[in-house]
């Protein structure tokens, strides 16, 4: 029997489901999701099929996917439309790889087992490169061409979105489009567009569509630019290809949250997944201007969530999904507006429900304790994280975390006077300018730490955990320009703290040590600055077997290297040109034609005051600085106090509900 | 300061009413683990409103015990648990209210309020009904013949503890087998003994390709109907919570 689509591949899929390792992941029918019918926009009268049909993916495995706020905020906001559907498909383990392709099964949505390709748009939400290979693996099975010049009418739309979006570039050959910044408003945009083009019978087919989309300024399709390239192998210049293509691509942004207040009914996954809780953006973009953050600036400027918005948001989402546990996300929760109110209000509802808050996001100089009993008042208390960044006074200017070491000090003092009895420090390696010195500072803090600790707790047991990492320079940062430092130079250094921190006897059982090696860092370094040439490494990879490259186990830098001396061959350029090379002012970078409104040239002075050591301040609360996204995107900072506060509520789990009485 | 950490404000209210709960695992929700749906049971649990009872302590855990979940894979129309509530409530209503608070195919199917004696006791026995799709019947009540027919029939497993070699045969209690030719089909009931560790169906299938050379050609799909007291005289399982709704009903 011939494929009908939209049909279910169901029967087919549950023989193969005996055999997988967690097949509950691959069954959909989670809590609150939806699954629409086919045809639900209808047809004209000559009976053009009117729907417009969304697969989401995350292309990372379904206990990292399912939890994405993003994903979950693009299915309900498509649902909600009368004439469009959205379903949800992550990326299969390999044992799952295996038999779709020995069983001939294409990729399908997990909610109604329908084919990625049946889809009018295939859309991909990227919040790290290391994604890549598994698009290229679900591209394969949903059997769409890899190649976005190889396909035509009966595929669908390939696009990405997520902060990896804001560099297109390297996966410019596999997309038909990419859609930058704030996706809830832009989607429904597209999803007009594409209904206006079937509405009218899809004249001009796929390059119509895709023109009409490009013509907005806030849809950048690839296929419109041309890139030329200087002899020496840097970029000359990237110009649009037709007529009624902007040059420049704009970043979309939604100007108040509360009129977004999504999810309203949160995924609950029966599947453990990486977050088992609700969340909830309190708010968007930050304007603390961490030169290292590619969020922070790419999703300036700073709009808050009302209070009451929150209070809203959190009452409907545990009502409907049952969570235990409420995230409040931003890049730095703590800088709310009104976040001592928030807290106080939010854990005075729900007093007595075993129903815990917790910030992700909590800068040094924000905290205090009396934001953190209210977290654990209803709660468990869990450890405190900060994240200084850099080990040393000097480089923590570098990068303008604006931290010193005596409000690190007071604020674990705190804590642990407090009862906390573990303190998680972030840090980063490699960032400019830095030495081994600045790393090896890492270890004399930790060593304050918890000297300062066992004096203001009176115990021996505090902890005290050093999490580190290699940085990698992002586009769209003050930062874009800087030379990575390499594989080897930052285990080496790595090395140097881990001798440090255990050296001691004192302190060495009482600080534990993490650290990420520096190659993987090395990829995503070639893969976040990368351009057009880039995309035959990602493909050789994922020929060459590359798949979940996020993952440890899965993750292999040899492959990486041997695929990019193939990729790069006869192009003059090489991994660490992408990598460890410092670029000038003067040099076209692969993403300077998309806007994220930051003025180019406020970027980089912004770097040149990072080497010079010099600190910017946050334009909340002091005159702007002109970073340029404001007028650019014509933004403006969406900041309370609202002065309003969190009326008490008859919550669900704190009693009977009215009729389950005997 | 210094001093050992206790957990602040009042001790938990304490556990007034216990109830028994049956539920079915169906359709796709089938391939959900016994740990899934804890999960999914607790969430429901908050979402329907019930009145639950917390353990003690820094990390207080709503009161709920598991007895004898089914692999991952099989369905079931007879899986049980209990739950502790610090209200009186009506049993009728919260299988209503946690039911419509669960996904559809991990439906609740009976509450009553727990009457002494432990749940896990009277769990002795289950009914499977296994499906095969692909399979004559004859080919199959062949080698439950075979089967049945031995003395013992050895199968190993590998456990966390590591690789155990245990009997089947005794365990299985009865097995009989009908079905159709055309189309193919073939169902296969069988009766098997709670043992340690636990002869699950698909350790008998193990056994039928070991003792008869059976291997179908798709996995069969496997259904628990019923697990309760193996009644010996009337050579049957029989309700669990029977002796609940006895005392309920007087």
């Amino acid at each position: 029997m011939p494929h009908q689509p939209g049909a279910s591949y169901f029967a087919d899929l549950e023989p193969l489901l005996e055999q997988v390792s967690k097949p509950i992941q691959y069954v959909g029918g989670e809590l609150n999701s939806t699954v629409k019918d086919w045809h639900v926009g209808g047809h004209a009268a000559n009976g053009d099929d009117l729907t417009v049909r969304w697969a989401l993916m995350y292309p990372d495995a379904y206990e990292v996917g399912l939890p994405n706020q993003g994903t979950q905020i693009l299915y309900e906001v498509i649902n909600e439309c009368d004439n469009a559907l959205a379903e949800r498909t992550y990326s299969v383990w390999p044992d799952m790889e295996a038999l779709l392709r020995e069983h001939d099964l294409p990729q399908v949505t997990v909610d109604a087992h329908r084919a990625v390709g049946d889809f009018d748009v295939f859309g991909l939400s990227f919040s790290t490169e290391l994604g890549y290979t598994n698009m290229l693996t679900a591209l394969d099975l949903a059997g769409i061409p890899l190649h976005a010049a190889d396909r035509d009418e009966s595929h669908p739309l390939v696009v990405a979105g997520g902060h990896a979006a804001f560099n297109p570039e390297t996966i410019a050959d596999f997309i038909d489009m990419a859609i930058i910044g704030d996706g809830e408003q832009a989607v429904l945009g597209v999803t007009d567009l594409i209904a206006a083009w079937k509405a009218e019978g899809r004249p001009g087919g796929r390059t119509e569509i895709l023109a009409r989309l490009a013509a907005t300024g806030g849809v950048y399709v690839p296929a419109f630019f041309d890139v030329d390239y200087l002899p020496d192998g840097r970029i000359q210049r990237v110009s649009p290809n037709r007529g009624g293509v902007p040059w420049r691509t704009s970043k979309h942004t939604v100007t108040d949250l509360d009129e977004w207040p999504y999810p309203k009914t949160p995924l609950v996954p029966l599947a453990e997944t990486v977050h088992e809780r609700m969340s909830v953006e309190i708010f968007r973009g930050c304007t603390r201007g961490c030169r290292f953050c590619q969020a922070g600036m790419i999703t300036r400027p700073v709009r808050e969530r009302s209070i009451t918005g929150i209070g809203e948001m959190v009452e409907a989402g545990l009502a409907a999904s049952g969570f235990e546990e409420v995230g409040l996300l931003s890049l730095s929760s703590a800088d709310h507006s009104e976040i001592a109110e928030m807290t106080k209000g939010l854990a005075d509802r729900y007093e007595g429900t075993n129903t815990g808050l917790s910030l992700p996001s909590t800068r040094v100089d924000a905290f205090n304790i009396d934001l953190a009993n209210e977290l654990t008042r209803n709660g468990r208390r869990s450890g405190l994280t900060f994240a200084p960044e850099g080990g040393s006074e000097r480089i923590r200017k570098v990068i303008n975390k604006m931290v010193t070491e005596e409000d690190l000090i007071n604020t674990v003092a705190a804590a642990y006077g407090a009862g906390w009895r573990q303190v998680k420090l972030y840090f980063m390696c490699g960032l400019p300018t830095e030495t081994d010195e600045d790393v090896l500072q890492i270890a004399d803090l930790a060593k304050r730490v918890i000297e300062t600790g066992r004096q203001v707790s009176g115990r021996r047991d505090i902890r005290c955990t050093v999490s580190i990492g290699g940085f990698v320079p992002k586009p769209h940062t003050p930062f874009q320009w800087a030379a990575q430092l390499g594989a080897e130079e930052t285990d080496a250094r790595l090395a140097k703290l881990r001798d440090a921190i255990r050296s001691d006897k004192r302190y060495g059982s009482s600080i534990g040590f993490r650290y990420h090696d520096g190659e993987p860092g090395v990829v995503e370094g070639l893969l976040s600055r990368g351009d057009r040439r880039v995309g035959r490494v990602i493909e050789e990879v994922w020929r060459d077997g590359g798949r979940f490259d996020g993952w440890s186990e899965h993750f292999s830098y040899e492959r990486w290297m041997a695929a990019a001396e193939r990729g790069l061959a006869g192009t003059g350029v090489d991994v660490a040109w992408y990598t460890t090379r410092e670029r000038e002012q003067s040099e076209v970078l692969p993403w300077d034609h998309i806007d994220s409104g930051l003025d180019k040239d406020w970027l980089w002075e912004d770097w040149q005051e990072a080497l010079a050591g010099g600190e910017v301040e946050d334009c909340r609360w002091t005159p702007c600085f002109d970073c340029g996204v404001c007028p650019q995107m014509g933004t403006s900072i969406e900041i309370g106090p609202t002065g309003k506060t969190l009326l008490p509520l008859s919550v669900v789990g704190g009693g009977p509900r009215p009729g389950l009485e005997a | 300061m210094g001093r050992q950490r206790t957990p602040e404000g009042p001790p938990p209210a304490p556990a007034v009413q216990k109830l028994r709960i049956r539920y079915a695992k169906r359709g796709r929700l089938r391939f959900s683990s016994t740990r899934d749906f804890s999960r999914a049971l607790e969430r429901a649990l908050r979402r329907a409103g019930v009145p639950m009872a917390y353990s003690a302590g820094f990390h207080p855990h709503p009161k709920i015990s598991y007895a004898n979940g089914a692999q991952t894979g099989a369905a079931s129309e007879a899986e049980y648990f209990e739950i502790s509530t610090t209200v009186r409530v009506d049993p009728d209503k919260v299988r209503a209210a946690l039911d419509a608070a669960l996904p559809d195919g991990l439906d609740i199917v009976e509450v009553v309020e727990a009457q002494p004696g432990a749940l896990a006791d009277r769990l002795q026995a289950s009914t499977w009904r296994v499906e095969f799709r692909t399979e004559e019947p004859g080919v199959v009540a062949a080698a439950v013949e075979a089967l049945m027919s031995a003395e013992r029939a050895e199968v190993t497993r590998t456990f966390k503890s590591g690789p155990k070699t245990f009997d089947v045969r005794a365990a299985v209690l009865s097995a009989d087998v009908s079905g159709a030719t055309d189309p193919v089909y073939a169902i296969m009931h069988m009766v098997v003994r709670h043992t340690t560790p636990a002869v699950r169906p698909d350790d008998v299938l193990t056994a039928l390709r070991a003792v008869a050379h059976f291997e179908p050609l798709t996995p069969p799909l496997v259904t628990r109907l019923s697990q309760g007291p193996w009644d010996d005289a009337r050579a049957r399982v029989a309700d669990p919570l029977a002796a609940d709704e006895a005392v309920a009903g007087t």
